[in-house]
């Protein structure tokens, strides 16, 4: 099985994307849309509410990198489920999760999904089949790869996308998780979203090859790398990876090629890449942006309407972040629940 | 609207820092994602970035500004058309955060969940009752669990053709198909975390493992995945799975293959651990541990694997997780023991006994949550505590019940705390160093004379 190429990043995918319009009507182009930029308002709240002191610890933002969970969530089925490392934020909204209870959960407070027990990295919602929220480097993909085996086992002919960095693919358990969906044929789609740095070092830096999407060669699993910074592209992958795997023909692993325009972590200094290589990539490759574009030359959208929806999301991230802060933190008798199940 | 710009706080520790300079003047146009200003902190120079689209209209804290307080205003982004003079709008939230009311101070005595959870211990067995070995007494309670439960089923290296590397699974893939005896590759870390997403699912999992040693590969699953999900998800996710296989030394097998992890999983809240003795526990012990809905660390014993035990006729014989045993009655020296360790203490108990002294045996069956007032029980009688285990000593289930021994039963002791452990040395390969390494009937007879002042 020889894996195919299908374009380099950022390179024809505008050209792409038009290419693809005519196969998804305007109401689900705004809808793309309109999510997108609830991720991307959502996570610059959190930036904000955590330089106030609002949110502690780790914070991952996703800023950047929107069109790979919107795009592989628009091709799946609400049935179908969803596994992620810490930087999940987008994950969640994505997969239909409430704003309120993520920021809250952020802030650490009760109204939060884990009811501020888990904080940024870790929040679960089983009615949308979103399963964490991982903190641990790869260590989610053995998990997801389990989710997918409980599928087949029921025969209920859903899939897990299984989402996972670019610091996660020299994990040696990805390997072992390679080999035991390949080997059993598991619904499993393996999302590499390849933001060029693992922390602060460069993927050249870290892996011998940086190809990712070659990665389950040895497996026999077929692999394609897409323009992460394209939704459309990535919905028109992900559409055909999840029709494989739900068809029984085992993973498939779909490598995104995307950016993060914050720093690892909101206590990153980012002084291994540079402002105009950030720049550059925001200026010419914005997920955001691309789809706003294409929007109103083709004439789905007039600049107002944009605006109306920008507007609207603020409100709704306004009014999330005002739950969240009133959310009181954790009765202190929270301690020492939710530890074992009751037999 | 106009929107004041606070001073970041740029780790959950900083409270204050230097504001280094501006990189836009006022009047300048501002767009998302440009950085306004550089900020330092003893730690590190960071960039503040513009979230809005805008004006920079007034710069209220000047470049090298030192000590600015988090949450201070510095400046202001005007948005098109705004002047200088309008009012900003209020922050996000009031600068001066209250800070988080205060966590109470954790007593020692706070409730633990490990000492928290009442169990029921079962009732005494009186009906007819088969000899049967340890193996064959965990493959009825895996093929009877299975029977019962569709979503519970197998899976480890070795357990489906081969019939278990030990002999445990035989005959399970032969009732229950490959579906639900799974042969594994060699991948611990892998087949561990396959399984924990199958629980999460609300399958049953029981993954063996060829023994506990290899069991290190996986442990951060088994911790972090398993242990923890519930606890982190607020009480939405819940992990029904049983890790089981053999532990603690084999014979003549070495260091790498010979260790008792009780005490490591022990450690973990979130875990049950139990650590059977006689055959009937190991089946009502495993069957209660399938059916309980979070993660079970079973950990068998290969020398066990092959001794007879009287067994109750029933299948639905449930031995409940959380409760010891009197393996002996006696009156003068309480011994704690698990595991192999519990036979060799009733041996010691019959040598004992020719010299006069009655010891009892209480069988922990459950390493967490511990029986605690089983024990306390005990020693409130003998007023003598010995504990055996095949482990090392450092931090072990020994050093625990020390601790059990002085928070509950101080007053009551007459003798302190002798612990019987393994050698504090990587078990010998040698079959003399073995046995010196491992507790034998002989040290626990010294153990309780010497807490009954008796030479």
């Amino acid at each position: 099985m020889v894996p195919s190429k299908t374009q380099e990043a950022g390179s024809t995918a505008r050209k792409d994307s038009r290419r693809k319009v005519a196969a998804a009507e305007p109401p689900t182009l705004l809808e793309l849309y309109r999510q997108m930029l609830l991720i991307r308002r959502l996570e610059e709240k959190a930036g904000q509410m955590y330089g106030m002191g609002l949110i502690g610890g780790f914070c991952h933002l996703y800023i950047g990198q929107e069109a790979v969970v919107v795009g592989m969530q628009a091709a799946i089925l609400p049935e179908d489920s969803v596994i992620t490392s810490y930087r999940d934020h987008g994950h969640m909204l994505a997969c239909g999760m409430d704003p309120k209870g993520v920021l809250a959960e952020l802030c650490g407070r009760r109204g939060g999904y884990s009811k501020g027990k888990g904080g940024s990295m870790h929040m679960f919602s089983r009615e949308k089949n979103f399963y964490g929220g991982h903190g641990i480097v790869g260590a989610q993909v053995p998990l997801g790869t389990g989710i997918a085996f409980a599928h087949r086992y029921r025969g209920n002919g859903a899939v897990c996308l299984t989402y996972f960095g670019d610091g996660a693919v020299n994990q040696g358990q990805v390997y072992e998780s390679f080999n035991m969906a390949a080997l059993w044929k598991l619904p499993v789609i393996y999302v590499i979203e390849n933001n060029k740095y693992g922390m602060g070092t460069a993927i050249e830096r870290a892996s011998a090859r940086t190809d990712f999407y070659q990665r389950g060669m040895g497996h026999g699993i077929p692999g394609q790398q897409v323009d992460g910074m394209d939704v459309l592209a990535v919905k028109a992958a992900g559409e055909k990876a999840v029709a494989a795997a739900r068809a029984g023909k085992g993973p498939v692993i779909l490598e995104m090629i995307t950016y993060r325009y914050r720093g690892h972590s909101m206590s990153d200094p980012a002084k291994y890449r540079t402002r105009e290589e950030v720049q550059k990539v925001r200026s010419e490759q914005d997920p955001i942006d691309r789809l706003a574009h294409l929007l109103v030359e083709d004439g789905h959208a007039g600049e107002d309407e944009l605006k109306d929806i920008d507007r609207r999301i603020k409100a709704q991230v306004t009014e999330a972040a005002e739950f969240a802060q009133n959310s009181p933190e954790p009765d202190t008798a929270e301690l020492f629940t939710d530890i074992l199940v009751r037999a | 609207m106009a929107v004041e710009i606070l001073m970041p706080a740029l780790s959950p520790t900083m409270t204050e820092g230097k504001l280094a300079r501006w990189l836009k003047r006022e009047g300048e146009d501002v767009r998302s994602g440009d950085v306004l200003a550089e900020i330092e902190t003893d730690k590190a120079t960071m960039e503040l970035e513009a979230v809005n689209d805008g004006v920079l209209g007034r710069i209220l804290v000047p470049a090298g500004a030192e000590s600015v307080a988090v949450n201070a205003p510095i400046a202001i982004i005007l948005e098109d058309g705004e002047s200088a003079d309008t009012k900003p709008a209020p922050a996000l939230a009031s600068p001066a955060l209250a800070p988080p009311a205060a966590a109470p101070a954790m007593a020692a005595a706070a409730p633990s969940a490990s000492t928290a959870m009442p169990a029921m211990a079962e009732s005494e067995w009186t009906g007819p009752s088969t000899q049967m070995t340890v193996r064959e007494c965990l493959r009825d309670a895996m093929a009877e669990e299975m029977r019962r439960d569709p979503n519970v089923f197998l899976m480890g290296e070795e357990v489906g053709q081969y019939q278990g590397a030990y002999k445990v699974s035989q005959g399970l893939l032969e009732e229950f198909g490959e579906r639900r005896v799974v042969d594994t590759p060699i991948t611990e870390m892998g087949f561990a975390g396959l399984g924990i997403g199958a629980a999460i699912m609300g399958l049953r999992p029981i993954v063996e493992f060829m023994t506990f040693n290899f069991a290190m590969q996986a442990i951060d699953q088994i911790v972090n995945s398993a242990a923890k999900t519930h606890y982190m998800s607020g009480g939405q996710i819940s992990c029904p799975i049983v890790f089981r296989g053999p532990n603690g030394a084999a014979a003549r097998v070495a260091a790498q293959h010979s260790q008792e992890y009780s005490s490591w999983y022990a450690h973990i809240p979130g875990l049950k651990v139990v650590a059977p003795y006689s055959a009937a526990d190991h089946k009502g012990l495993l069957k209660a541990a399938i059916r309980d809905g979070n993660p079970v660390i079973v950990l068998e014993h290969e020398l066990l694997y092959g001794q007879s035990f009287d067994v109750p006729n029933a299948p639905d014989w449930i031995v409940p997780i959380g409760k010891a045993r009197i393996a002996r009655a006696g009156k003068d020296v309480t011994v704690v023991a698990f595991s192999r360790m519990v036979g060799v203490a009733l041996e010691a108990a019959r040598i004992l006994a020719e010299e006069g002294i009655d010891a009892e045996i209480v069988d922990l069956r459950t390493i967490r949550p511990l029986d605690v007032a089983a024990i306390v029980a005990s020693v409130k009688k003998t007023n003598r505590l010995v504990s055996v285990e095949e482990g090392w000593p450092v931090c072990g289930i020994g050093a625990e019940m020390a601790a059990i021994a002085m928070e509950h039963v101080f007053d009551y002791l007459d003798a302190p705390l002798v612990r019987v452990t393994g050698a504090d040395v990587p078990m010998p390969y040698a079959a003399n160093l073995e046995k010196l390494a491992l507790p034998q009937a002989a040290d626990i007879v010294a153990a309780c004379k010497r807490v009954s002042y008796r030479s």
